[in-house]
């Protein structure tokens, strides 16, 4: 199938530096995960991977081959998007079939191309209709029925599940994780939720202000976080962050995630007064104003009885609890 | 059933304003069409009663058609006017998409360039026009009028086009990229039936002046074989006698085909509209 890689990529819209330089290899068969904020270069960096935008400087390789300056219908690659972007005037037969008409391939082979795909989408009864016609779930399914038919070396994502509900979101994300497992293809995906690139990904790529803050798999960042941005990033609710020099630390920033401090009402490390509790029935979010730590978030597992005003004692993991330098990268 | 609450005084009041609106819109144009089937003596005795049977005359009608080739009025003026507006149309979407699609150098200086032509009117430059004709050769020709009504129609059109094709979803063009589609044929099979209502829009405003105008056929083509109606119409309407039956008759004829063609592009309109909306 492919592999991928990114080599120094740099762009800039007129004076704005969007991307600062990318270096990055995908391996055969991996699940990578673009995430970060809004505004990151993410989806820029997916359109330099698809040909869609010209990088300003760098080169882009797939499968070996330099495509740096190969068109996109070229690149062996199929992409899905944010809004589906089904053709409006052909049915779903006809979006699926157009792009391997364009490269002449045989009719026969659309033929079964189209058969063997739209029966692992489960898109039969639906070929002869047009977009219009189909529920939102139902033509995102077209939309990555119509990146399979081309067999693509690489398989592209941009926010394919944003426009679906959330109920949808999860059996979609089941669909492409199952995809994945038995295509084995390669594919990128870029998503600004974490729950996705976490649930999804072999391997995440965070990315922030133009620039790559750590690549690894999803459990090594969120255990160990190379700086204050992927830790801060990853997990939900997100890390605490208590300055060092109030818990008397050499470290400027102390961070403890909120599933990593237990509580107490009778004693403890850190006393404090609830100032509101979230009761999600599988989890309890806690936020406590502490004496020594200011505010944190306290998440605890199951119910747990507790309101505002009430007196609680905090107590961090203290193998769970990471620290920061002055550059915001972990110390040791 | 969804129905929204409307008071009735209300909705009368709407309809009586616009009930209003079009009889008085609609006014003078009933009146060119009833007066053009009357005698000469029962347009000027009661200019506003509709023909009995003493005063129905079809003079008017069989003056236009025995006098002049009107036949060929008709022929020119269409031929002008579907010529115009098909290179606005194309042309003007073409310049809309590269405005709204490509990032380049001088993009919004272009597009300010283009648009100027809504603000500065086109008469202004007609001695240059015409020494621009005189000196191609082509005084007298429909092709002078073509290419004039062309350069007037662009700046409302490239205006108007560029901001609905700004609308049209990117995902949709690079999907079309991606299945290896050209950029004339993304322009042409992905973009163009999404801008469809607002090409409706344009070709019915840049049609009715082409179709009225009376100054550049009457500058640029006055010869016999190259008149529109507008121009033929003038030539019932003398210094000291005016024929008004026939010219009464020529207008009411000239309404006809640009009739025609306005049903034709509101159609394609509302459909747009709708289809839009219920998707």
């Amino acid at each position: 199938m492919g592999s991928l890689k990114i080599e120094t990529v740099k762009k800039s819209f007129g004076p704005v530096e969007v991307l600062k330089g990318i270096d990055l290899e995908v391996n055969d068969g991996e699940f990578v995960v673009f995430v970060g904020p809004s505004g990151c270069g993410k989806s820029t960096l997916l359109r330099i991977i698809a040909g869609l935008e010209d990088a300003t400087s760098g080169d882009v390789l797939i499968d070996g081959q330099r495509v740096t300056n190969a068109p996109p219908s070229k690149r062996g690659i199929a992409m899905v998007f944010q809004t589906y972007a089904l053709y409006p005037h052909l049915t779903v037969r006809d979006n699926m079939s157009l792009g391997l008409k364009q490269a002449g391939t045989p009719t026969a082979e659309i033929d079964q191309r189209i058969a063997a795909s739209s029966a692992m989408l489960s898109l039969e009864p639906y070929l002869k209709r047009r977009p219009a016609e189909l529920s939102g779930g139902q033509r995102q399914r077209v939309a990555i029925g119509r990146a399979l038919v081309r067999e693509p070396k690489l398989f592209l994502f941009d926010e394919p599940l944003s426009n679906l509900d959330a109920a949808l979101r999860v059996n979609t994300r089941l669909e492409i994780a199952q995809l994945h497992n038995r295509l084995k293809a390669t594919m990128v995906y870029v998503t600004h939720d974490q729950v996705e690139a976490m649930t999804l990904a072999d391997r995440i790529v965070v990315l922030n202000a133009g620039r790559i803050e750590q690549v690894g798999a999803p459990m090594e960042l969120y255990n160990k976080p190379a700086n204050l941005f992927v830790a801060g990033f990853i997990g939900s609710p997100k890390m605490n962050f208590i300055d060092g020099a109030r818990l008397g630390e050499t470290a400027k920033t102390v961070g403890v995630r909120p599933e990593h401090i237990a509580v107490s009402q009778t004693e403890g490390t850190w006393k404090g007064t609830v100032i509101h509790a979230e009761h999600l029935g599988a989890d309890t979010n806690v936020f406590l104003e502490t004496e020594k730590a200011g505010l944190i978030t306290i998440r605890l597992f199951g119910e747990y009885q507790t309101g505002p005003g009430a007196t609680l004692y905090a107590t961090p993991d203290a193998a769970r609890t990471y620290r920061f330098g002055e550059d915001g990268k972990a110390m040791g | 059933m969804s129905k929204a609450a409307t008071s009735l005084p209300r909705s009368i009041g709407a309809h009586a304003v616009l009930l209003t609106y079009t009889v008085i819109a609609l006014f003078p144009v009933l009146v060119i069409v009833v007066n053009s089937f009357k005698s000469r003596n029962a347009i000027f005795r009661s200019p506003l009663s509709l023909p009995t049977s003493e005063t129905f005359d079809l003079i008017g009608y069989q003056t236009v058609m025995a006098q002049g080739d009107f036949v060929q009025y008709f022929q020119n003026s269409l031929t002008v006017t579907v010529a115009s507006l098909f290179f606005v149309l194309l042309f003007g979407a073409m310049a809309a998409f590269a405005l709204s699609e490509y990032r380049f150098k001088g993009n919004t200086m272009m597009g300010l360039y283009l648009a100027l032509g809504i603000m500065i009117p086109i008469r202004l430059g007609t001695v240059a026009i015409l020494q621009l004709m005189v000196a191609s050769g082509l005084v007298n020709t429909l092709t002078a009028l073509i290419l004039v009504y062309t350069a007037q129609g662009l700046p409302l059109a490239v205006f108007i086009l560029s901001e609905f094709m700004k609308q049209v979803s990117d995902d949709l063009k690079n999907a079309g990229r991606i299945d290896g589609l050209s950029e004339y044929r993304i322009f042409f099979r992905l973009v163009l039936p999404l801008v469809r209502p607002a090409m409706a829009t344009v070709a019915v405003f840049t049609m009715i002046p082409i179709w009225n105008d009376l100054w550049f056929p009457l500058i640029l083509a006055p010869s016999e074989a190259t008149k529109t109606v507008t121009l033929g119409a003038q030539v019932f309407i003398g210094q000291f006698v005016t024929n008004w039956n026939a010219v009464l008759a020529a207008l009411s004829l000239a309404i006809l085909p640009v009739l025609i063609l306005y049903f034709f592009f509101s159609r394609q309109l509302i459909r747009g509209i709708t289809s839009g909306a219920v998707k």
